[in-house]
């Protein structure tokens, strides 16, 4: 302890860490700037950084209650289930796997499907929850973003879908491999129909999820540094025996490559999304 | 050519050792050997019998691997005739990690497109062990739209680890190249059909790999992720790729009996390397009758066919509210 601090008056003394003190859940911390935050102002912001413009991780619930209007909003698909058929084993179960994920997020799966209204255009939004197994695609994360697309396609209506994963679920094998081609063929008839694909990629968005659904938007939009790839940075790192870019696979990184259309700050994609519709045919004015 | 024999083949490699062994001291010496070696001979072929009748998914990665393994290039060589290679995807180069182009099969014109590993290690190299950048699927993809337009049926052979994860790669749109020919395969009008002929490495064997049959070779293998690289996200070790290729369930039987694959294609004993011919008779044969089933079909049909095949993969139930 120094001379100085020796002088102040204990009760106003602090011990240079500030978590030790902070209720838990009052205060969050930047990833990106340090800047101590408090928490219902992030939650107002949409998790992002009132200070830098950080754009923190978001639950796919939270995401599409905040996109969407109030009303109407119907799920699609959550009354699927996902089932371990491969009793696939590492050194944890699949099966209690599942089971912790579902405690841990409250949701049956890592894609949320919901038909409803923005700015009162309807159309279907889905979005993937990150904790949920890193928001790897299986069979059931395809069959509801089958859905989400069969329900856009008989009503034409648009889809939009923020994705967020790790992946292909590894635990259901050559199942979730085949989830790439499934998502694919759908979203294939669907731009046959000429019904628009927005797909907006978030942080992190990688593997079998990017090489597939999340490329095939007519239009690809990504949050401000998001990590977009197919494979990972480490991966890479060991296979080239480089150093990995400024920015490499970031979607600042990818707009510069001519891979995204543009990358839309998460407290405008509501007004962004809306507005790319209405320019494509889908506008608030109902003919 | 010399054999390589694998880990597992060793007790093989030491008898057929052995026979040679006797084969090389018979032109010099009285006593009347040759019984000896028919004897031995008999014995290495129901010793390699009883080895590959019980093969565990991780031997059966390493023959999917194997060096001397049969390729794109040596199993169109044997099948097809009047093989025209065609080069470059339009936009940025030619990637020598696939090839592609026209050829007949017994007279009949076709596309043919695979990813193709080389034999030595410059050729190794060169085709950059068999791992596709964006440029190899886009390569694939204008051959295979040409094959719509000229009503070619395309035929598509897969033996790749993967996709290359390299920053080149990443930089010109990996994930959208493979993106784009997973959606187009979907709806192409025209019969494809895709073999597994060594390793089904995850999304860079599927980008060439939708289709309205899928086969294997016996002891070919597909996985959305390689066994090391299971073991060493799943187990934290990559020591523990025996587990995860059993886990995985990455076999050719295995696959057929989960319904993932439509066909297995026979592999004569000890695998296709050991009778590089007679693997191209059998594929040869399933791929002209497979073909003759598919162009039997309304081309409507058979798009109706591939989609409901596409969407009917998955598992999960259904809770009642």
């Amino acid at each position: 302890m120094s001379w100085f601090e020796k002088l102040i008056p204990s009760k106003i003394r602090t011990e240079g860490k500030h978590k030790k003190n902070v209720p838990e859940g009052l205060w969050t911390k930047c990833a990106d700037c340090n800047a101590i935050l408090y928490r219902v102002e992030v939650e107002r912001n949409l998790e992002v950084c009132p200070k830098c413009g950080h754009h923190m991780r978001i639950g796919a619930r939270k995401r599409l209650e905040t996109f969407l209007d109030p009303e109407p909003r119907e799920e699609i698909g959550d009354d699927l289930e996902p089932v371990d058929a491969l009793k696939f084993k590492d050194s944890k179960k699949y099966k209690d796997r599942l089971t912790q994920a579902q405690k841990n997020t409250k949701e049956r799966d890592a894609l949320i499907v919901i038909k409803g209204q923005v700015k009162n255009v309807p159309l279907v939004a889905a979005a993937f929850e990150f904790r949920f197994m890193g928001g790897s695609m299986g069979s059931v994360v395809g069959e509801r973003f089958v859905r989400a697309v069969n329900t856009s396609v008989e009503n034409h209506i648009p889809l939009i879908c923020f994705s967020a994963s790790g992946g292909a679920r590894m635990q259901e094998a050559l199942f979730s491999l085949m989830q790439m081609a499934k998502t694919s063929a759908a979203l294939a008839v669907m731009r046959e129909k000429g019904i628009p694909y927005i797909s907006v990629m978030t942080d992190p968005t990688m593997g079998g999820v990017t090489a597939s659904l999340a490329m095939l938007g007519d239009i690809n939009l990504a949050e401000p540094k998001a990590l977009i790839g197919f494979a990972g940075p480490r991966v890479i790192q060991q296979t080239v025996r480089e150093t990995l870019p400024e920015g490499f696979q970031r979607s600042e990184f990818l707009l510069e490559h001519g891979v995204l259309d543009m990358i839309t700050d998460r407290r405008d994609m509501r007004d962004r999304i809306a507005g790319l519709l209405d320019k494509l045919g889908y506008s608030t004015q109902k003919s | 050519m010399k054999l390589n024999y694998l880990e597992f083949e060793q007790p093989i490699a030491e008898l057929e050792e052995k026979i040679e062994e006797l084969r090389n001291v018979g032109t010099d010496n009285e006593i009347n050997i040759s019984e000896e070696i028919t004897r031995l001979e008999a014995k290495s072929q129901s010793l390699t019998e009883s080895i590959f009748s019980s093969l565990n998914p991780w031997q059966v990665a390493q023959l999917a691997r194997h060096p001397q393994r049969p390729y794109t290039l040596d199993f169109i060589e044997l099948i097809f005739t009047d093989f025209d290679e065609l080069h470059g995807d339009r936009y940025f180069g030619d990637d020598p990690a696939v090839v592609g182009g026209t050829a007949r099969m017994e007279g009949k014109p076709i596309m043919v497109i695979g990813h193709q590993k080389g034999r030595d290690t410059k050729e190794k190299v060169r085709r950059n062990f068999g791992m596709p950048r964006p440029e190899g699927y886009r390569k694939a993809l204008r051959l295979m739209e040409m094959a719509e337009r000229f009503r070619l049926p395309i035929i598509t052979f897969i033996d790749t680890p993967g996709a290359y994860p390299g920053i080149d790669a990443e930089e010109r749109g990996q994930s959208e190249a493979i993106a784009r020919n997973l959606m187009a395969m979907a709806r192409l009008r025209t019969p494809i059909i895709c073999t597994v002929i060594g390793e089904g490495g995850s999304g860079g064997a599927l980008a060439i790999g939708v289709g309205d049959r899928v086969m294997m070779l016996q002891y070919s293998t597909y996985s959305v992720i390689s066994p090391e690289g299971c073991a060493s996200i799943l187990w934290k070790s990559a020591e523990k790729a025996k587990e995860a290729a059993a886990a995985l369930g990455i076999t050719s039987e295995r696959l057929k009996e989960l319904g993932l694959v439509d066909e297995v294609i026979d592999e004569p004993l000890g695998g296709a390397h050991r009778n590089v011919d007679r693997t191209a008779e059998v594929l040869k044969a399933t791929l002209v009758s497979a073909l003759e089933q598919l162009e039997a079909m309304p081309l409507e049909e058979l798009l109706a066919k591939r989609e409901e095949k596409l969407m009917a993969f998955g598992n999960f139930t259904i809770r009642t509210k």
